[in-house]
């Protein structure tokens, strides 16, 4: 709470120390004060809490139980890593977990942005009737937890005999009504009209215009609706946790396995967490500025 | 709502009533994936739960149905785990919420100046909410360990004596609400620091040269302009804060959230009564509950938000 209320920073050089011309240059919003000592203090600060759960899941993953349990905790890592990662495969699975995983959040993926894409160049660019309505009940529904369905969903899922199987958590998967409204967003805005006339005058059907015009515009938005969709869908907890066991488990119900008491040492368990984790650091490494990028903008026009 | 040409008009020569009909079909064809998935998997489970709440239905043979009226409902108002629940559920929310939000606006307020790195900066504040609810709690169970754990290393080398972070109400509460805390900060600064960004540099040069300190800009230029920003991000906390599960079920593994329920949300209630009871009746009355309580939570925020507006209006 000292964050908010301690003042930003040392005074400046001058009273007019930025200058306007560099300011006006760069963007007419917002404000581009330089930050000071005590800012990059604070935020390095910040930064280290942020990370310091990772760091000491990798020193814990790498330690003998023995070393955890001792006074002063270890906090360097150590030389087993491999022989708990070892224990860790073979006591929980995590190998099919990963697998498992990999297939569901990938399948989610793919078919949220179709979907989502699709529907939302009807919302933003066509005319048709109850369009009004159909968006409404998606925005209206966009707030409320899919949680708070998951008894109805698993007497579905437990009739068609799916339980303990991908598609049970595949296809609830796939309803996204961020996804289009989102997708509804992002064409309305980037998508011009008479692009979309043009095309018509040429006699191109909608099927046509959706993929050759609609689907090219729209790359950037599904991109990062793929990215955000991916990292929700592979870090889902509750529904998994409902419709499969360990005997086909995505990553998270492993991790519940492992968090559940079956297996004691501590060391496994941090093992465990590490490679249950680190497929999403490695996309958040790779595109962790897009991701970034798509919450800002997301947060701008939601 | 800024929709131009209607798509059927004289734009095209002159049709075929195939491709006519096909024209006035093909914006539904284009809905029909999602809201077919969205129908089955979305809407109809969420409405059902309220008629499943009336019957008596049990985990082994979820076809059977048995009515029950409001059963459940009265079966749920005369257990003191769901109010205990309840109230932990709310303790926990204002925990994890309001420290969360604060420091979050902070942060965004500090990421707003012109930095070195601030990509980094960024990436490196979302990096928790890359994580899982999962991974993220047995992390922070063992950092929390009472004998062992960093977090009571630390404590003692300021001279604090250890804490049993699992067994007191206060001590639990507050052990899982910072796992919330630190998954989410990051990302509600983000989103602070894209509504600061939409501000206009007028404002503050406004500001500045009327006098006002950088504290004054900052509470009567950035948090007015940040407003409907707050309000989003207080309701789509609170709702996250209304569907805890992850985080006191994997604290110490029990499902009733901990040996005296001191941290069970109504989220792991819901769960105990269905999955560790069986009773998935008495589950989805639990679900009905937690749906009306959000309903009265944007209700409220609504009916803020608007008051507020209106009385600024007036002035």
């Amino acid at each position: 709470m000292t964050v908010l209320t301690a003042p930003p920073e040392q005074p400046r050089t001058g009273p007019g120390a930025p200058a306007p011309g560099r300011r006006g240059s760069r963007s007419r919003t917002g404000r581009s004060l330089r930050g000071g000592p005590v800012t990059y203090t604070v935020l390095i600060l910040a930064v280290l809490v942020s990370a310091f759960p990772f760091y000491w899941t990798l020193v814990a993953a790498s330690r003998s139980n023995a070393d955890l349990a001792r006074v002063p905790p270890a906090l360097l890592p150590g030389p087993d890593l491999f022989r708990n990662i070892d224990a860790v495969l073979a006591e929980a699975d995590i190998g099919t977990a990963l697998l498992n995983s990999l297939i569901v959040s990938g399948s989610v993926t793919a078919g949220t942005v179709l979907c989502c894409t699709l529907a939302g160049f009807a919302f933003a660019k066509l005319r048709f009737r109850g369009r009004g309505a159909l968006l409404a009940l998606t925005v209206g529904t966009m707030m409320i937890p899919p949680q708070l369905g998951v008894i109805p969903l698993f007497m579905v899922i437990a009739e068609l005999g799916w339980v303990n199987q991908l598609q049970s958590v595949i296809l609830p998967g796939l309803v996204s009504a961020f996804g289009v409204f989102f997708m509804r967003q992002f064409l309305a805005q980037s998508l011009p009209d008479e692009l979309i006339e043009a095309a018509r005058v040429d006699g191109a059907s909608t099927a046509r215009i959706f993929w050759s015009i609609v689907v090219p515009v729209a790359r950037p938005g599904m991109a990062v609706l793929g990215l955000l969709t991916f990292m929700t869908a592979w870090n889902d907890f509750f529904w998994p946790v409902v419709a499969l066991s360990s005997q086909n488990p995505t990553v998270q119900v492993a991790l519940r396995q492992l968090g559940g008491g079956y297996v004691h040492d501590q060391s496994v368990i941090m093992a465990g967490t590490l490679l249950g984790t680190l497929p999403v650091l490695l996309v958040f490494g790779l595109l962790g500025r897009a991701i970034v990028g798509g919450i800002m903008q997301g947060a701008v026009k939601g | 709502m800024t929709l131009t040409a209607p798509a059927g008009t004289a734009a095209a020569a002159r049709p075929s009533l195939v491709r006519r009909a096909w024209r006035t079909a093909s914006p539904y064809a284009f809905l029909a994936p999602f809201f077919t998935l969205f129908t089955a998997f979305g809407l109809f489970p969420l409405l059902y739960t309220a008629f499943v709440s009336l019957y008596r239905v049990e985990l082994q043979t979820p076809g059977e149905m048995e009515w029950r009226g409001l059963g459940n409902y009265t079966a749920l108002f005369a257990d003191d785990f769901f109010w205990l629940s309840l109230r932990n559920t709310f303790t926990i929310g204002v925990l994890s919420t309001v420290p969360q939000l604060a420091m979050a606006l902070g942060l965004a307020h500090l990421l707003n100046y012109r930095l070195r790195g601030r990509t980094f900066f960024r990436t490196a504040m979302l990096l928790p909410y890359a994580t899982s609810v999962a991974a993220a709690t047995l992390v922070f169970a063992q950092l929390f360990g009472r004998d062992f754990g960093v977090v009571n290393y630390l404590l003692g080398l300021a001279g604090v004596d250890p804490v049993d972070w699992g067994t007191g109400t206060v001590a639990s509460q507050f052990a899982v609400s910072t796992i919330v805390i630190w998954r989410w900060t990051g990302y509600n600064a983000l989103i602070y620091l894209a509504g600061m960004q939409t501000i206009p540099a007028e404002l503050y040069e406004a500001a500045e040269m009327d006098g006002a300190s950088r504290w004054r800009q900052f509470v009567h230029v950035t948090l007015p302009g940040l407003r409907p920003t707050i309000v989003f991000t207080a309701v789509v906390s609170t709702i996250g804060a209304t569907q805890l599960f992850g985080e006191p079920l994997l604290f110490e593994g029990s499902i009733s959230g901990g040996i005296s329920h001191q941290y069970q949300t109504l989220g792991l209630y819901l769960y105990e009564q269905g999955w560790g009871f069986f009773h998935l009746g008495r589950a989805a009355a639990v679900a009905w509950v937690m749906f009306l309580l959000i309903v009265v939570v944007v209700g409220a925020n609504a009916l803020i938000a608007r008051r507020r507006s209106r009385t600024e209006a007036g002035r």
